[in-house]
């Protein structure tokens, strides 16, 4: 039988963000996927070129959404890097608790997608409902429940009350009782096993050679976490990071199950460790120089690349997001598989399209 | 993590040196281009458990860039994307969109996808 051409995207039931796949299959099994990007291209690094640095804090947080949070206290690392300013302990370990509550909020999105993405849509709602208890606290603690805006150059812009802590504490024991229920459905349950063991296999070579990162990377065993180098708070804290071996569309929906386990372990320590002092430093001057940033996203590493030259206007922004880095990998994944285990490979990079395309 | 160690490079040596990197086991993170006049200068960040190492390559925009995709497969999304925001050709790009991996050429406009030209304006001067 001659091969087939069959568009995948952009609007379908699985994907919540527009990517379009062109799938070569034969007999109905994918031999080949190219990539066609540009639904929600927004050029933000060209709006570097009229947003002053302070304003480009706003900008970046909307990159993306979900992992907004992470997204600008990147963007102000690099900044305060070149301006030579000393963030303070307080305001390092409250980046911590809001970057991880993201990651918490951000996989326990995926996880639903992921489950409704299979047909389990039972999961996919009790998976939700244990989120919108993290979507509480960053309501409570910034005021947002997504773009949360808490990170400011040269610290923080909001505080927790001792108070605020203690209930944040609780919050989190509460769900981690429930979540822990879930997931002897996520790792046990037949069903979702049969639908993810073996789908979109990559190995560890071809998923180093190919620059995969984050989860995609470490579902195939390459123990690599940006948070390993200590960035920001991470440096005060105790974790390792969470690696899987097999590869599959399975060990990268368990990576981020422990995952949001660890999370919840860093928000405690962050918490406990929390020191008195203050949230942030006056800031003056502009920022001269190059810098280049990394951190640890939900999805994976991120780069942010700034260059300036002492102006208000920086001469540069750069930034790439840890979906781009995972579209190569992606395209190794879905040759071999069936057409109707597509969306269920797809999704199992958690992909971003506005972070891919910004 | 914040890193500034940045080597200039010639870019008669780039094939030469990303091979070497690609050897040695270093991860190609990405690629940041930067327009410096009428060149273009792309710095290529690899990484290898956490040791980084930066390349600063400055190739003239008039004349086909070198693509690395055949070492590094990756690069070729890195390298299509940078055709489509500066109008520029990669030779040997593996597998090249020509300037349209974001715009769909039925759009009828040829890269750079963001042709606009945005002026600074600094305490009301251009």
């Amino acid at each position: 039988m001659a091969p087939t051409v069959i568009p995948f995207g952009p609007q379908h039931p699985v994907l919540p963000e527009p990517i379009h796949l062109t799938l070569t299959t034969k007999d109905e099994i994918v031999t080949e996927a190219v990539p066609q990007l540009g639904y929600i291209h927004r050029g933000l690094e060209k709006l570097a070129d009229i947003k002053d640095f302070h304003q480009l804090v706003q900008v970046v947080e909307r990159v993306c959404g979900i992992c907004s949070c992470i997204h600008a206290a990147t963007y102000a690392q690099a900044i305060e890097a070149l301006m030579n300013i000393e963030v303070p302990p307080r305001a390092h370990l409250l980046r911590v608790i809001w970057s991880e509550l993201h990651r918490v909020h951000s996989h326990l999105l995926w996880l639903g997608l992921f489950a409704d993405g299979f047909g389990f849509e039972s999961l996919f709602m009790q998976t939700w409902r244990i989120r919108e208890k993290i979507m509480d606290v960053m309501e409570a603690t910034a005021g947002n429940r997504v773009i949360i805006s808490v990170n400011v150059i040269g610290g923080v812009r909001r505080d927790l009350s001792p108070e605020q802590c203690q209930w944040i504490l609780s919050v989190l024991d509460d769900a981690e009782k429930e979540y822990k229920e879930l997931g002897k459905v996520f790792l046990d349950d037949y069903s979702v096993q049969k639908r993810t063991r073996g789908q979109g296999v990559l190995t560890r070579e071809k998923a180093y050679e190919l620059g995969a990162c984050g989860p995609t990377g470490r579902g195939s065993g390459i123990a690599q976490d940006v948070r390993q180098t200590g960035y920001s708070g991470y440096a005060m804290l105790d974790f390792e990071p969470v690696v899987e071996n097999d590869g599959d569309s399975y060990a990268r929906c368990k990576v981020r199950y422990r995952e949001v386990l660890q999370s919840f372990d860093l928000i405690r320590q962050a918490i406990n460790k929390l020191p008195e002092g203050e949230i942030n430093v006056k800031v003056k001057g502009n920022p001269e120089g190059e810098v280049i940033t990394r951190s640890e996203q939900p999805r994976g590493e991120l780069l942010y690349y700034v260059r300036a030259s002492g102006k208000k206007h920086l001469d540069r922004l750069r930034i790439r997001t840890p979906t781009f880095a995972n579209i190569p990998p992606l395209l190794a994944m879905l040759p071999g598989t069936e057409l109707a285990n597509v969306p269920v490979v797809v999704l199992s990079i958690d992909p971003c399209i506005s972070c891919t395309e910004r | 993590m914040i890193d500034r160690n940045i080597t200039t490079l010639e870019d008669s040596r780039l094939l030469d040196e990303v091979t070497r990197l690609k050897n040695e086991g270093y991860r190609l993170v990405t690629m940041s281009p930067v327009e410096v006049g009428d060149k273009l200068e792309i710095i290529y960040h690899f990484d290898k458990d956490f040791k980084t190492v930066n390349l600063r390559v400055q190739m003239d925009k008039n004349t086909p860039l070198q693509s690395i995709s055949g070492i590094y497969f990756c690069a070729f999304l890195i390298e299509n994307e940078i055709q489509d925001h500066f109008g520029v050709e990669f030779k040997d790009l593996v597998l090249s969109f020509g300037g349209h991996l974001y715009l769909d050429e039925e759009a009828g406009i040829r890269a750079p996808y963001c042709s606009m030209s945005i002026k600074q304006e600094d305490g009301g001067k251009k």
